[in-house]
């Protein structure tokens, strides 16, 4: 196995007094595809914050590219949820993919062809092309996710990581932008943060599963970690899965609860 | 009613009065530029609010420059940066942002109104820092504007490409590490430069039609980030010269004429933006059908 392009040691994160997780060991490999599930509050996208070098951890380490990560990489891709209000929407979809080109650079960018080029061929990379000129406004959840895509793919990512892209999208939508950034992942090899509250939609991409619940968490093969018994004892209850025809059903974990603080929160 | 015509309206001796006003004309072209640029970003970052707030609190330090014979000048730009770092500090999220506003907007106006109240001097140097000056402009006068002005735009060109990020995608720009907090400071302290400028010459209360309007008309009919900073510098280029060859030799402030000028175009704008809008949204539907 080659070099992991993230690697997290013994990391503990803790918020407002509260420890999200402790003692934390997780490696990305390039080109694999691990999906982060666990409750609301659970500290499923303080993870990527963390990675994103926003939130400093308590205790351990996170590497990135063998480097202790730091702010602003361009060789890491954000994917966030898509939001019906962002002042984003005012703007048409190829200046969305444009900011993902150049915007952290200063001064006022003039034309050019380079750019312009730059943006089209991620826009053909992720099939917009033909409405790239309308108002992202104008778009359905769907489109919008696959600028957003095209935009994270601007910095060339070693790693890519994604805060509920899927979140309000229809299933069909779901499936065509969890698609592409499995096809994406293989065909450049970068590594994959999947944050979701619903693992079935990439369950068929997923090559390991990181849940966390109650403080602690468990890593592994979906197959073995989406089990009643292991889920019975992150949570301390009882948990059932339930495969169904090829879907996964948790029933009994508080995974949309709004009650995350009443959960006995400790180290692992 | 013929009578008012001429109050308003009055073209006679108007090439001589031209060679003697040509510094207001200058004047407002270089506003015109410097506002419709910041305008832009006003309306992204959904500032209009706050520009109001800012430009109350640019007029109390207007009137007390006046008062203690600082310059009106120096006082507003001292009233202005003081509002804007306060509104940038302070209010980050929007919903903060509009009381923080609605706090400052009132108190910076009755310091003001007191400043005036105790001023000793002519009436029509007090009324013009709320409405707007009866068009002269000195050349120390000019000098000033233009460098303010002139910071703005340098200032503008220098933030853009990170600026636009944060204010469009300020989740993925904080990501790919655009410092979002410090531009937004920057931002605000160049929108505290511009309302200060704009109060020289369209007053304190009318402010919004240099640096919302014309932005606020551009973003109805266009959606490119190349030509919306531009028809938003053209419109208020138009406004406030236009506005200023119609106030030549009239008795009235220009103000007035500024702001009808601004409206129309944002009027026209809005119809013009509607019908397009209709037509895109039937184009975008059939893409969509089509794949």
């Amino acid at each position: 196995m080659s070099e992991p392009v993230l690697s997290v040691r013994d990391a503990e994160l803790r918020l407002g007094g509260r420890t999200l997780w402790s003692g934390l060991d997780l490696d990305v490999a390039p080109g694999e595809f691990v999906a982060v599930l666990g409750a609301n509050g659970s500290g499923k996208t303080s993870l990527l914050k963390t990675v994103l070098g926003q939130h400093p951890l308590a205790a351990g380490e996170i590497r990135f590219a063998g480097e202790p990560v730091r702010r602003g990489d361009r060789r890491i891709g954000y994917i966030p949820q898509q939001r019906g209000q962002d002042p984003a929407m005012r703007i048409r979809g190829r200046d969305l993919v444009r900011l993902g080109v150049d915007g952290e650079r200063w001064g006022p960018g003039w034309p050019s062809r380079a750019r312009r080029e730059r943006v089209d061929s991620l826009l053909d990379a992720v099939g917009a092309s033909h409405y790239a000129r309308v108002p992202v406004s104008l778009l359905s959840g769907g489109e919008q996710q696959r600028l957003r895509v095209g935009q994270a793919l601007a910095g060339d990512p070693l790693l890519m990581l994604c805060d509920e892209p899927l979140g309000s999208l229809d299933l069909r939508a779901q499936r065509v932008v969890s698609e592409l950034i499995d096809r994406h992942r293989r065909e450049r090899g970068f590594g994959v943060l999947f944050v979701t509250h619903d693992v079935n939609p990439v369950l068929g991409m997923v090559d390991r599963v990181l849940y966390l619940a109650g403080g602690t968490f468990r890593i592994g093969p979906p197959d073995e970690v989406l089990t009643s018994a292991v889920l019975s004892e992150l949570y301390q209850a009882d948990i059932d899965v339930i495969r169904s025809h090829g879907r996964v059903v948790i029933v009994g974990a508080p995974d949309h609860s709004h009650h995350e603080h009443e959960h006995p929160v400790g180290g692992a | 009613m013929n009578d008012w015509w001429t109050q308003l309206f009055d073209f006679s001796d108007y090439g001589a009065l031209l060679a003697l006003l040509h510094n207001s004309i200058l004047a407002g072209a270089v506003l015109g530029i410097a506002g419709g640029l910041i305008g832009v970003f006003v309306m992204t970052r959904d500032l209009a609010f706050a520009v109001h707030g800012i430009s109350e609190l640019s007029f109390a330090g207007a009137a007390a420059g006046l008062l203690f014979g600082i310059g009106v000048v120096e006082g507003s730009i001292i009233g202005s940066l003081a509002a804007a770092l306060i509104i940038g500090l302070l209010g980050s999220r929007a919903r903060e942002r509009n009381s923080i506003t609605a706090v400052l907007m009132p108190f910076g106006l009755g310091l003001g109104i007191l400043c005036l109240a105790l001023y000793p001097g002519r009436a029509s140097t007090k009324f013009g820092l709320l409405t707007g000056q009866i068009v002269a402009v000195g050349d120390p006068q000019l000098g000033w504007l233009a460098a303010v002005c002139g910071i703005v735009v340098v200032g503008l060109l220098v933030l853009w490409r990170p600026l636009s990020f944060a204010s469009l995608d300020a989740e993925v720009a904080a990501a790919r590490g655009v410092p979002v907090r410090f531009l937004s400071i920057a931002f605000m302290l160049l929108l505290g430069l511009a309302v200060a400028a704009s109060i020289q010459i369209v007053g304190a209360l009318l402010v919004l039609s240099i640096l919302v309007t014309p932005a606020a008309a551009a973003l109805r009919i266009s959606s490119s980030p190349l030509w919306v900073p531009l028809l938003s510098m053209a419109f208020a280029l138009v406004s406030l010269v236009g506005g200023i060859l119609l106030a030549l030799g009239a008795s009235v402030p220009i103000s007035p004429y500024v702001t009808t000028i601004s409206f129309l175009i944002w009027a026209v704008c809005v119809l013009a933006g509607r019908s397009r809008r209709d037509r895109r949204t039937l184009g975008a539907t059939k893409g969509v059908l089509a794949a």
